[in-house]
C-alpha cells in the first residue's frame, strides 16, 4: 500500500506546485503591470491632492520622502524580492485613500462577508438548480410540475444587476406600503443591523440571514437556470446509457434508481463548473454587493478604484487569485472523492 | 393440446410469446421491429434467437422484459410467464417480478454497469430491493458471503468485489452482469448478444461461463446473437428471426442439419468453414423499408425461390416436422399432425 501512498504524495506535490506557480505569476504581473505604466504613481497623487486641495507644499520633498518610504528608489530586483517577501507576510501594504489602515486589514474585513455570501449562494444555487433539472428530466416527474418550472427560468435572461434592483424595490421600498406595514420586510442595506455588535449572538446572526435574504435570492434566481438547464442535458445523455437499461431490468425502485444511477452520474460534469464558480466565490459578486452595499470584497473594490487606490486595488486582486486557486486546488484535491475514475494515481 | 393436465410437468412451458408486436415510432411511420412472433419456452430449456443486426432481436427481448423504451411501445400481444401475463401487470408488480423471475445479460455489457458504484453495491442493491420483508431477510454478512459465491461462480477472484467498473476488463464485466443475473435464482435469463463485443478468446470463456451458470442453476435461458458456431454449443433450439419475424424454429440439430426457411439456409451457408474453402457467401439482395414491408412474405425481395404467391400472401407457420416449424409458402403441404 506504500506505493498507493506514495501516488497520493506525487499527485498532491503536482497540484501544490500548479497552485504556487499560479500564484507566483500573479503576484508578479502585480508588481510589473503598475511599473510597465507610464508615470509615477506617487506624483500622480500627488497632482490628485494638489488637485484637490489647490496646492501642495513642499510637493518634491514628499514625493522623495514617499519615494523612500515606499522603496521605490531601490533597483527593481530589490524591490521584487521585499515585494514578494512581504506579500509571504500577506503585508500589503498602506492604503492610499484610508492612509494609516493597511490594505490587509481592509480585505481581512471585507473577506468574510464576500466569502459568506457567495458561499451560500453559489451553493444554493447550485442545488436548486440541479434539484430542478433532475425533476425536468426524469421520466416519473408529474407533469405539473414539468409544466411549472419552465416559466421560472425566465429570471436567467435578466440582468443579476436587474434582478438586484427589482428585488431591492419590491421587498424593501414598496411591498410593505402596499401590505400597509411601518417597517420594510427586507433591509435596504448592509449586512447586518445597525447598533449590533458583530459576535456569536441570536440578535446578530439572525440580523446578518435576514440582511442576506435578498442578496442571495438575486443570485440564486439569475443564476439557478443555467445549472438546472445543463442538469437536464446530462439527466437525458444518462437516461440512454447502457446501465440505466439494467438498473430499470433489475425492478429497483424509481427514487434508488433517480438518485444512485442518474443524478449521481449526471452531476459529475456539473461539479466542474461548480468548481469554476467556486473559484469567482472572492470576485464574483462585486454587482450585487455594490447595489445592496454590502460590504465585503466588491465594495471595497468599487470604493478603491474610484479612489484610485493602487495598493488596494492590487491586494484586493491578488487575494481574489489566491482565492481562485485555492478553490481549483480543493476542488482538484476533492474530484477524485466524487468520480472514482479520476485517481490520484492517474495523470 | 391436453386442457386436462394441470399438474405443471417438467416440460409445462414457462414462456409463451403471442402475437407479441413492438413497433418503433419515427416521422416516415411505424418501424415494425418485432412484427407478430410467437414462441413458447419450456422449464429449464435454452432457446437461441439469431438473426442478422436489425432483425428485432433485441427489441423483442425488450417487449419480453416490459422495458420497451420510447418511441418504442408494445402494440399487442401477450407475454405470459408461469401462466401470467405480463402485460396486464401493474408497474409496481412487474417490479416485483423483474430480477427475481426474469433477469438480463445486456447486450452492451461493457456499459452495463454503473460507473460510479462499486461492483458489490451493485450486485446487493438487486439483492436488498427484492428481498420480501420478514424473515428472509438476509444480515449484511450473509449478503456479503452471497455475492463473494456469485463472483466465485462465475470465475472472478474475490478482489472485484470492492472495485469499480473501469478497474475491471471487458470479459470480467460481462462476467460481473451474469453473477448479478443469477443473483436472486430466476426462472428466466435473457442474455443479449453477450458475447459479440469481445475478442474470440473470451467470447468462448464467457460463452462457457453462461453455460456452466446454466448447468448448475437448470434455470431456462434465451440466449440472443448472431455467431450461429457459438449457439450450437450452448442452446436447445434456435427461432430464426428476420425483418421483425420469426422465420424458423426447431432444435439445434434440425437447423444445421436441415435448415428449412430458405433465409436459415442462408445462415447456415454462411457459417464459415475450416475444412473446405468456400466462397464467402454474402447475403446480397435487396432489403425492404422496415417501415413498409412489402405484402406477402417479409424474405421476398432476397429469397431465391420466390414466387407469385410470396408476394400477395404471408405465410404462416408450417410444422415440417415434430418441434420445426418454417413460415414459408414451399412446406405447405408438408405440415405433420399438431398432436403428438
Ligand atoms: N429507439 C429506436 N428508434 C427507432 N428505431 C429503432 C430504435 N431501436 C431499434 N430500432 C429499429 O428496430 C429494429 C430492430 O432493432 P433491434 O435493436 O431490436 O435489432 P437487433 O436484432 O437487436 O440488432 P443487433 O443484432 O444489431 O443488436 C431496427 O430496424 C432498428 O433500426
Ligand atoms: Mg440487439
Amino acid at each position: 500500500m506504500t506505493g498507493k501512498l506514495d501516488d497520493r504524495i506525487t499527485f498532491l506535490g503536482r497540484k501544490l506546485g500548479v497552485f504556487l506557480l499560479t500564484v507566483w505569476t500573479s503576484a508578479t504581473l502585480i508588481f510589473i503591470i503598475p511599473r510597465l505604466a507610464p508615470g509615477d504613481p506617487i506624483a500622480a497623487m500627488i497632482a490628485r491632492m494638489s488637485q484637490q486641495s489647490g496646492y501642495v507644499e513642499n510637493a518634491d520633498k514628499i514625493i522623495e520622502g514617499w519615494r523612500e518610504r515606499f522603496g521605490l528608489n531601490d533597483p527593481p530586483s530589490i524591490q521584487y524580492v521585499r515585494y514578494l517577501g512581504n506579500l509571504f507576510h500577506f503585508d500589503l501594504g498602506y492604503s492610499m485613500a484610508s492612509f494609516p489602515a493597511t490594505v490587509s486589514v481592509m480585505i481581512g474585513r471585507a473577506l468574510p462577508w464576500t466569502v459568506g455570501l457567495s458561499l451560500v449562494s453559489i451553493l444554493a444555487t447550485f442545488l436548486i438548480g440541479n434539484f430542478v433539472g433532475a425533476l425536468l428530466a426524469w421520466q416519473k416527474t408529474p407533469r405539473w410540475i414539468k409544466l411549472c418550472i419552465p416559466p421560472t427560468m425566465i429570471f436567467t435572461s435578466i440582468p443579476g444587476m436587474l434582478a438586484a434592483v427589482a428585488l431591492l424595490y419590491i421587498f424593501s421600498f414598496q411591498l410593505h406600503r402596499w401590505l400597509g406595514l411601518s417597517a420594510p420586510l427586507f433591509p435596504l442595506r448592509g449586512a447586518y443591523g445597525r447598533g449590533l455588535e458583530p459576535g456569536v449572538s441570536w440578535p446578530f446572526i439572525l440580523s446578518v440571514i435576514h440582511h442576506g435574504i435578498l442578496p442571495v435570492t438575486s443570485i440564486v434566481l439569475v443564476r439557478f437556470g443555467y445549472w438546472a438547464l445543463g442538469m437536464r442535458g446530462m439527466m437525458i445523455t444518462v437516461e440512454g446509457e447502457d446501465y440505466m437499461h439494467l438498473a430499470r431490468a433489475k425492478g429497483l425502485r424509481p427514487f434508488y434508481i433517480l438518485y444512485h444511477y442518474m443524478i449521481r452520474n449526471a452531476i459529475l460534469p456539473q461539479i466542474t463548473g461548480l468548481a469554476l464558480s467556486l473559484g469567482t466565490m472572492v470576485g464574483g459578486q462585486v454587482l450585487v454587493e455594490i447595489i445592496f452595499s454590502y460590504p465585503g470584497m466588491g465594495t471595497l473594490i468599487y470604493t478603491a478604484v474610484r479612489n484610485q487606490d493602487f495598493p488596494v486595488i492590487q491586494g484586493a486582486t491578488f487575494i481574489i487569485i489566491v482565492g481562485t486557486a485555492t478553490a481549483v486546488l480543493l476542488i482538484d484535491l476533492l474530484y477524485p472523492l466524487i468520480d472514482p475514475r479520476i485517481s490520484h494515481q492517474g495523470k | 393440446m391436453n386442457t386436462k393436465v394441470s399438474q405443471p410437468s417438467p416440460t409445462t412451458n414457462l414462456l409463451e410469446v403471442k402475437d407479441l408486436r413492438v413497433y418503433y415510432e419515427t416521422p416516415g411511420g411505424d418501424i415494425l421491429a418485432v412484427d407478430s412472433i410467437d414462441f413458447e419456452l419450456k422449464e429449464g430449456e435454452t432457446l437461441g434467437l439469431v438473426g442478422e443486426s436489425g432483425c428485432g432481436k433485441s427489441t423483442a427481448a425488450m417487449g419480453i422484459l416490459q422495458l420497451v423504451q420510447p418511441p418504442g411501445r408494445i402494440v399487442s400481444g401477450e407475454v405470459r410467464l408461469q401462466g401470467k401475463d405480463l402485460l396486464t401487470l401493474s408497474e409496481g408488480k412487474m417490479r416485483q417480478l423483474r430480477w427475481s423471475k426474469l433477469a438480463l445479460i445486456p447486450q452492451g455489457a461493457m456499459n452495463s454497469l454503473n460507473p460510479t458504484m462499486r461492483i458489490y453495491r451493485q450486485i446487493q442493491d438487486v439483492i436488498l430491493t427484492h428481498q420480501t420483508t420478514g424473515s428472509d431477510k438476509l444480515s449484511a454478512d450473509q449478503i456479503k458471503n452471497r455475492i463473494l459465491e456469485l463472483l466465485r461462480m462465475v470465475g472472478l477472484p474475490e478482489r472485484i468485489y470492492q472495485m469499480y467498473p473501469h478497474e475491471l476488463s471487458g470479459g470480467m464485466k460481462q462476467r460481473v452482469c451474469i453473477a448479478m443475473a443469477i443473483a436472486l435464482n430466476p426462472s428466466l435469463i435473457i442474455a443479449d448478444e453477450s458475447t459479440s463485443a469481445l475478442d474470440v478468446v473470451v467470447q468462448r470463456v464467457v460463452a462457457q461461463t453462461i453455460l456452466r451458470v446454466k448447468q448448475m442453476l437448470g434455470v431456462s435461458m434465451i440466449i440472443i446473437g448472431h455467431d450461429m458456431g457459438l449457439m450450437a454449443q450452448i442452446v436447445d433450439r434456435i427461432a430464426v428471426m428476420y425483418a421483425g419475424k420469426i422465420v424458423e424454429i426447431a432444435a439445434v440439430r434440425d437447423i444445421f442439419n436441415n435448415p428449412s426457411h430458405p433465409y436459415t439456409q442462408l445462415l447456415i451457408e454462411s457459417i464459415p468453414s475450416l475444412k473446405e474453402q468456400k466462397p464467402l457467401k454474402v447475403t446480397e439482395g435487396l432489403t425492404h423499408d422496415p417501415r413498409h414491408p412489402p405484402p406477402g412474405c417479409i424474405f421476398q425481395l432476397r429469397c431465391p425461390i420466390v414466387t407469385d404467391q410470396c408476394r400477395s400472401i404471408a405465410p404462416k407457420a408450417h410444422l415440417i416436422r415434430v418441434e420445426q416449424s418454417v413460415a414459408c409458402h414451399a412446406y405447405e403441404n408438408t405440415d405433420v399432425a399438431r398432436t403428438v
